[in-house]
């Protein structure tokens, strides 16, 4: 199909997108990658009045070290993060996560904000932040604010953030000698929404592990954190943290609840061999 | 056209071109509607089947994932730039040797795809490899096995600088 008619003009700067945004409320939308935006416009299940093209906004796509963060901005598109020296030397979760977001042509284009805006349940980088302990600093009328991700993530495509803001950065806590991090997600075909997927996160504490973090996505509203399973992991017995799991998906497109369960204990059995055997 | 055009000017396999497009329009639907450039197809029209991949800025990109209007000031191939150049020529051999296509309709895409992965390596890719960074193009046809064939051939023959 194709789109309802639109307006369409560009941001060029921060200002100028968050006081367009302001004007139109939501009757507008922000056009970053465009990977998921332009295909639900294809669809007619999005019909907005007016595209405000983001992409032309400088300064936002960078990627950097600072101080014990890692800092992506918003409008960085997947292929670059999935390049970056910087990520993958401090950020090996979301370097994991990478190569299971779409496929090279569609990472050429998606932006790491968009896809946290979006905030598909089914997504990767949700759940990748979750388990980081990540934060989201997003823009609006009055400013700057940081939003914690296990505040971002608030129901079926909805954010914390408000009809006028937008997502400009993303911060993560950089690795260092004790991070363990595991990544697993099974799609019917590579490059595919999930499934279901689990990203995960732990610190190196003795023999074994401490502070586990499992965000799982593909099987709820959002990415959700299964906080039994992780005091279960975190005592090295992967039998009671699969035991432990208390997810409750739902029956969807791609699998029965009852499946999706099932995976969800296999993908724990792949990621707690990760996160309990040290990095080479 | 709705009240809601611009004008926008860019390059297509080389030629500048300036057009009136709808905003609404996507760059695949430009390419084939507006510059009668049918060598890229539209299938799914949602991003899933990569019948539509062509190159902007030397990125391969969905063109229905795209609107034209975003290409203002870019750099478009299609296959029909890429076929002329020569570029893709020993890859269209070697498709047609190995019957590594039926009907045709994933070709295009298929190609832009495996010229980007070969562009890419520096070695050889294996089959997964290969595999992997097709994945996003469907093709109804052929099972895959004789497109990977094919795209090994080519990554082996200019390997070696032929």
């Amino acid at each position: 199909m194709k789109p309802a008619p639109f307006a369409y003009t560009k941001a060029r700067t921060l200002k100028e997108a968050v006081t367009l945004l302001a004007k139109h409320k939501d009757d507008a939308r922000l056009l970053a990658g465009g990977q998921s935006l332009i295909a639900t416009l294809n669809m007619r299940l999005s019909a907005p009045e007016l595209l405000i093209d983001i992409n032309g906004i400088k300064g936002l796509d960078g990627i950097a070290k600072k101080g014990k963060f890692v800092e992506i901005g918003a409008l960085a598109r997947h292929a670059q993060v999935e390049r970056s020296d910087v990520i993958s030397r401090h950020a090996p979760l979301i370097a994991l996560a990478m190569p299971h977001i779409g496929h090279p042509a569609i990472r050429n284009r998606g932006t790491f904000g968009g896809s946290i805006a979006f905030a598909d349940p089914a997504a990767e980088l949700p759940a990748c932040l979750l388990a980081l302990g990540g934060e989201i600093e997003v823009a609006g009328p009055k400013g700057k604010r940081k939003v914690k991700a296990d505040a971002f993530f608030k129901g079926l495509f909805e954010t914390a953030l408000r009809p006028q803001e937008m997502v400009t950065a993303v911060r993560v806590p950089a690795a260092d000698k004790n991070t363990r991090v595991g990544f697993a997600e099974l799609a019917r075909r590579h490059g595919d929404y999930a499934i279901v997927g689990l990203a995960a996160t732990a610190r190196a504490a003795g023999k074994g592990i401490a502070d586990v973090r499992l965000a799982f996505f593909g099987v709820g509203a959002t990415p959700v954190r299964t906080k039994k399973a992780e005091t279960a992991l975190a005592t090295g017995n992967i039998d009671a943290a699969v035991n432990a799991l208390d997810l409750e998906p739902h029956d969807d497109v791609q699998a029965t609840a009852k499946v999706k369960k099932h995976l969800a204990g296999v993908l724990l059995r792949r990621v707690a061999k990760q996160l309990l055997e040290a990095r080479p | 056209m709705s009240d809601h055009a611009l004008d926008i000017s860019l390059t297509v396999n080389g030629e500048r071109v300036q057009e009136r497009v709808d905003a609404r329009r996507t760059l695949v639907d430009f390419l084939r509607e507006d510059l009668s450039l049918t060598g890229s197809h539209v299938g799914c029209e949602h991003g899933v089947c990569g019948a539509c991949t062509v190159r902007v800025n030397g990125e391969i990109v969905r063109g229905c994932l795209m609107l034209a209007v975003q290409c203002d000031g870019a750099k478009v191939e299609t296959i029909e730039g890429l076929s002329d150049s020569g570029e893709v020529a020993d890859l269209q051999a070697a498709f047609e040797q190995r019957n590594a296509l039926q009907c045709g309709y994933c070709t295009p895409g298929m190609l832009a795809t495996a010229q980007d992965l070969l562009k890419r390596t520096k070695n050889v890719p294996s089959r997964e490899e290969i595999r992997e960074h097709i994945s996003g193009n469907y093709c109804r046809c052929t099972g895959y096995h004789a497109i990977v064939d094919a795209v090994e051939s080519v990554a082996q023959a200019r390997a070696k600088g032929g």
